[in-house]
């Protein structure tokens, strides 16, 4: 017997489009509790699917007649053969292909809308929502040309999109380097021919060339020149570096998100880091337009998704409201992000070994590396 | 480590090392330890959770040139 397969991308339109969808999770109670599909009209319910093996009379009573139900596992072994059973129950369910893994893998290109109206061409923002992990990368695109910014290692997704746009992608950057997922700036850049950019200070230790990401570097997309300009702004990392495009967008990497700021920890320096991270959020920032629009390179909750999918606002919007900008004294916030922080991610100093070149894992070893919610943020 | 039986789910993706073990423990006495041997990478917390949950013991690991060995002792 056949079951239904829902792809990542079913999952994410359901999870954009508020619909609802209960969710049979298979995995293990750990796993569950560690990171799981959230939605916000999404219900859950955990049974290993080690307690199904034989049969699922005891759960039929549990799940819902009038909803959609997603049998999900790591990988889809499991959950295809607990959904098989609730078939031969009579009950109808999909399950998630390829499972979390899956899930964890799939980028939802998302349109920002477009960049400098006034040029021939209406250049264009793209962000890349990974919807399983909360990892946000662009392509700005313009003229066809293309720029990427903190692109994951699911190289061909922005390969394959590039191509369909017709764009040649000229410059990759990684605003820095990452502790939570593996890059795959490096990777598009050797494939494309592009330049591949890091911030020096956070790549003393990386064993292949790269271009210098600095402050006041400035590049061009296009013939209209869509302005693309590099903004030290240190706390996250060392050498963290921000992007203004077009004087319209602020790409703030992992120091401010929507509701949360950076965390100063994932190289071992949050002492050093904290009086940096709060000359980014509380003076750098604050010297910029506070119309432009923030782009974060994360998001933690789903909450801070728009209707769109897309996740953005306003700087005015967010020096009002969010709690890591409004903290007065220096004290305070200095404690705040020292202290009580929350788990490190999942293998984080491997992540940052494997973006640095001195470790090439392989796919699945790349894949178990990355488990996991993500972590790079304080609230 | 001494073990009752062997158990080969090598090259056995989820939820196959878990239903074979499953299999093979009920034909063991309490007490006895059945030695799995798996590639699965996902099989050390599944069988860990699934040991604890069923009563069992899960005495031993160790990873051998890619192959995950486990001890499991019937409850």
């Amino acid at each position: 017997m056949s079951v239904n397969a829902m792809s990542a991308k079913e999952v994410t339109r359901k999870l954009i489009n508020r619909e609802p969808l209960f969710i049979l999770d298979v995995r293990n109670a750990d796993a569950f509790q560690d990171w799981k599909i959230e939605g916000e009209n999404f219900e859950h319910l955990n049974v290993p699917y080690f307690d199904l093996i034989d049969g699922v009379d005891e759960i039929l009573g549990d799940l819902p007649t009038d909803q959609d139900i997603l049998v999900v596992c790591a990988k889809e072994g499991s959950s295809i053969f607990v959904a098989e059973m609730l078939e031969e129950a009579g009950r109808s369910v999909s399950y998630l292909a390829n499972g979390m893994k899956g899930w964890s893998e799939h980028l939802e290109p998302i349109s920002l809308g477009t960049l400098n109206e006034t040029g021939a061409d209406r250049g264009e923002v793209v962000q890349f929502v990974r919807i399983g992990k909360g990892c946000l990368s662009y392509m700005i695109i313009s003229e066809g040309e293309a720029v990427l910014v903190d692109a994951t290692r699911m190289t061909d997704t922005y390969l394959d999109y590039a191509n369909e746009r017709g764009v040649k992608i000229t410059h990759v950057f990684d605003t820095h380097l990452h502790a939570d997922h593996i890059s795959g700036g490096r990777e598009i850049a050797e494939k494309t021919g592009a330049t591949y950019w890091l911030p020096p200070k956070d790549a003393t230790e990386v064993t292949f060339d790269y271009a210098a990401l600095e402050d006041g570097v400035n590049v061009k997309v296009g013939d209209t020149q869509i302005d693309v300009h590099a903004l030290y702004s240190p706390g996250h990392t060392i050498g963290s570096t921000s992007f203004v495009v077009d004087g319209r967008y602020l790409l703030t990497g992992d120091i401010l998100f929507i509701d949360s700021i950076g965390r100063p920890d994932l190289a071992g320096l949050a002492e050093d880091w904290v009086g940096d991270l709060r000359n980014s959020l509380y003076k750098t920032y604050r010297e910029l337009s506070d119309e432009l629009i923030v782009l974060p390179a994360h998001f933690m909750i789903i909450e801070e998704l728009n209707a769109d999918g897309s996740v953005a606002e306003k700087l005015n919007v967010l020096l009002a409201n969010n709690h890591g900008l409004n903290i007065e004294d220096e004290e305070v916030f200095r404690k705040m992000v020292t202290e009580n922080l929350p788990p490190q991610p999942n293998a984080y100093q491997d992540i940052r070994e494997t973006n640095m070149g001195k470790m090439t894992p392989d796919l699945e070893t790349q894949r178990e590396m990355e488990v996991g919610p993500n972590r790079c943020a304080v609230r | 480590m001494k073990s009752e039986m062997v158990l080969d789910a090598k090259g056995l993706a989820c939820p196959m090392p878990i239903v074979k073990t499953k299999k093979a423990i009920a034909g063991l006495e309490s007490g006895q330890v059945l030695e799995i041997h798996a590639t699965d990478k996902g099989a050390k917390n599944d069988l860990q959770a699934w040991a604890t949950s069923g009563g069992h013991e899960l005495i031993k690991h160790e990873e051998e040139a890619n192959v995950l060995k486990f001890w499991i002792q019937k409850g």
